[in-house]
């Protein structure tokens, strides 16, 4: 039995995944990739079924917990946005060494344009890193259709499989026909393997030869799979267009084949090369169309040489950066594109803030009071909704880079004699990689401030459960944070003398000082009360 | 047949709710359809955009390209100017007057007289309607009432059906209150 359900690419996924018989999904959330994981949590078949379904702390507890799962036989997905990878790059890249037992698949959603990124990162180059399989969907019915059909390729092959979308995908909506029906946990035996699971140089070194030796199969798969196609135009100019992923809705928007190109659809990495040595011989010229950074593209001019006439990015036919759109393929292709109307003038950005009333505000109403005594100060932001304290009115931090680097960037500042050394960093993104930091800080007995702004949850990706939610004291006195020097507040603005009392005192104590002001979001609080009106109508 | 609309608003105004309603309704009808949404860090009080495309043919693109988008449905005036670009040369924009002044520059004045200038424009004052109804939390229902006779590839029976289907969950008075914003803008669009 089918039916038809309305899915965002995200949501396609998981509906795949689930019905591939999935044990467990492991991630931290991050946008474009949040989605995966709340639709299989709010998934009944989830609770039937007991797969594991909560929050991971990080992308790289997410990614080994994964691999834990496979080795005992269950099939398992890993989800994350693209910055993810980098955090569970160590245990992406040896999972493709140690091989896999149950099924393993590790999604990654990219972020062209950077719509909620610090980079634009392409994921598939880490798929190409580890040499491992990477599936390329363009559709949401391909997303649905591809999750079930990697963890296949993955316990076939016994190798991890790496899923890549781009935020197009992930958040546009489409109807997907499922099958329906309640999927049963698939279970293989225990691995008993240490050869393949103990990478001691010995063994490692055979497994990388093993899987160096394979690639040219595994290229032969990527030609043969059931996404990947061909069509060759009637009425051809000569000319070739190779696309993949939302790159290949773009082109078919413009009627490729019917204006005349031959066109070869990627849907599988490592890339197909004969095939795409045969398609050049058949074209004049060819165009690359892909989402992210030009790595098909540069992967093409290894195959086809220095002078085949290939358009794409690098030639900047399209746009070097920045994601796609059916405009830019559209003029990449020789087309006109239609008259537009002008954004008319005097018409202004309306950038994102923080909410109104939400204690981030207070607490940097507070930093920007008492540092405007300390000329010199340095902040040190993180990544969340806090990150907004950049913008006016606040202006109140220097830097945002990654994950958990405002502690550690402090540490560094102050070590070579910065002071005050300031970090801003939120409840999440402490536990998911500021930990480790804060112990180094505390080892070297750095001169630093760090500011917890605990909102209880894990506010801009929608407000899902935070790791360390009531034990940040105890974490930071066990890390070896002085009990007299971790502050907590409550960061409303009738306690803004408090406030600022408390983060000038520990501004002059010379060692490491955590201040964790402490509100629940108020996006949070409003949806809880929201569903507690709406249980009391009920009579629950 | 295809519709290519552009939805429009300041974050947390329920765009996505009307895209919802009409998706469910496209759906049920055995129309394509595709919806780009916008989630993440744009969310927070900042511009949103969602590009909702309906038709009887295969649609390929998620994005709607520059030029072609039908109508143009807006929360708030000046995010739908914004969006212009998207829109044919007889397209309409049909958008609440009522500015959402989050921001210190707010160039009402010249959202105003640019909106009022143009032939296809369609400007309700959702807020002030809502507040007379006593349906603050339905004005987004309120522009799709609105907007409904001009959908045209869906009827306004087809998307009343699915305002109950799409808040049916929120029980029986949420979805009597909804209808009712839905009727009561469509009046209002009517008069236009």
């Amino acid at each position: 039995m089918t039916r038809i359900r309305l899915l965002l690419g995200d949501e396609a996924i998981a509906e795949g995944a689930l019905q591939a018989g999935i044990k467990g999904v492991y991630a931290y959330p991050g946008t474009p990739s949040t989605e995966i994981t709340e639709y299989i949590q709010h998934s009944p078949v989830s609770r039937e079924n007991g797969i594991h379904c909560s929050w991971s702390s990080n992308e790289k507890t997410a990614m080994e917990s994964a691999l834990g799962m496979s080795y005992s036989g269950c099939r398992s997905m890993v989800c994350m946005k693209h910055v993810g990878m980098n955090v569970a790059a160590d245990a992406f890249v040896n999972s493709a060494m140690t091989g896999v037992n149950g099924g393993l698949v590790v999604v990654a959603a990219d972020d062209p344009s950077m719509h909620s990124s610090q980079n634009e990162q392409d994921s598939r180059f880490y798929g190409k890193f580890a040499m491992v399989p990477v599936l390329e969907p363009s559709t949401q019915q391909e997303a649905y259709e591809m999750a079930g059909y990697a963890f296949e390729l993955s316990e076939r092959e016994k190798l991890p499989v790496l899923l890549r979308l781009t935020t197009r995908l992930a958040h546009s909506r489409a109807a997907v026909s499922i099958t329906d029906g309640k999927p049963e946990i698939r279970k293989r035996p225990v691995a008993d393997d240490p050869k393949s699971w103990v990478l001691l140089p010995a063994n490692a070194r055979r497994r990388n030869d093993d899987l160096t030796a394979r690639q040219p199969y595994l290229e032969r798969l990527s030609g043969d799979s059931p996404f990947f196609r061909t069509v060759m135009s009637g009425n051809g100019n000569g000319k070739g267009i190779i696309a993949c992923g939302t790159g290949y809705n773009y082109v078919m928007e413009n009627r490729a084949v019917q204006s005349g190109f031959h066109l070869m659809k990627i849907s599988q990495y490592p890339v197909p090369s004969e095939k795409i040595s045969d398609f050049s011989g058949q074209c004049s010229e060819i165009l690359v169309v892909e989402d992210g950074q030009p790595f098909l593209e540069e992967q093409v001019r290894g195959i086809v040489g220095r002078g085949y006439p290939l358009k794409g990015r690098l030639s900047g036919d399209l746009p070097r950066t920045g994601e796609l759109n059916p405009d830019n393929v559209a003029a990449a292709m020789g087309l006109k594109n239609a008259r537009v109307f002008d954004i008319p003038e005097g018409i202004v950005p309306r950038p994102p803030a923080l909410c109104e009333g939400c204690g981030h505000r207070d607490v940097y109403i507070a930093l920007n009071k008492v540092l405007a005594d300390y000329p010199e100060a340095k902040v040190f932001a993180d990544i969340g909704c806090y990150t907004l304290g950049a913008l006016p009115p606040f202006c109140a931090i220097d830097s945002c880079v990654d994950m958990g680097a405002s502690i550690t960037m402090a540490k560094g500042a102050a070590d070579a004699g910065l002071c005050p050394a300031v970090a801003v960093i939120g409840d999440s993104t402490f536990t998911h990689s500021g930990m480790t930091g804060l112990l180094d800080a505390v080892n070297d007995g750095s001169n630093i401030t760090v500011i917890i702004s605990d909102n209880l949850t894990t506010a801009m990706t929608g407000g899902q459960d935070s790791a360390g939610t009531d034990k940040f004291e105890a974490i930071c006195v066990a890390l070896g944070v002085g009990r007299d020097h971790v502050c907590v507040v409550v960061p409303v603005p009738k306690n803004m003398d408090e406030i600022t009392e408390v983060i000038r005192e520990e501004l002059g104590y010379d060692g490491v000082s955590v201040i964790i002001p402490r509100r629940e979001c108020m996006q949070t609080l409003a949806r809880k009360r929201r569903i507690a009106r709406k249980n009391q109508e009920e009579g629950k | 047949m295809k519709k290519d609309i552009i939805l429009s608003g300041v974050g947390g105004q329920g765009i996505l709710s009307i895209a919802t309603i009409i998706g469910d309704a496209a759906v049920r009808a055995g129309l394509n359809l595709k919806q780009a949404e916008v989630h993440g860090m744009s969310q927070r009080g900042g511009e949103v955009e969602s590009g909702l495309r309906l038709s009887d043919t295969e649609i390929f693109s998620d994005l709607v390209p520059l030029g072609t988008a039908d109508i143009i449905l807006s929360m708030e005036p000046m995010e739908a100017l914004r969006y212009l670009p998207y829109l044919h040369e007889g397209g309409y924009v049909i958008t609440s007057s009522s500015p959402f002044r989050n921001i210190g520059n707010y160039p009402e004045e010249r959202v105003m007289s640019v909106l009022s200038s143009m032939d296809n424009a369609v400007t309700i004052d959702i807020e002030e309607i809502a507040g007379k109804n006593a349906m603050p939390k339905s004005a987004n229902v309120i522009l799709l009432g609105a907007a409904a006779g001009y959908l045209g590839i869906l009827s306004p029976e087809q998307l009343a059906e699915s305002i109950r289907n799409v808040f049916a969950p929120k029980g029986e008075r949420i979805v009597e209150m909804n209808l009712r914003a839905f009727e009561t803008g469509r009046e209002y669009g009517r008069r236009q």
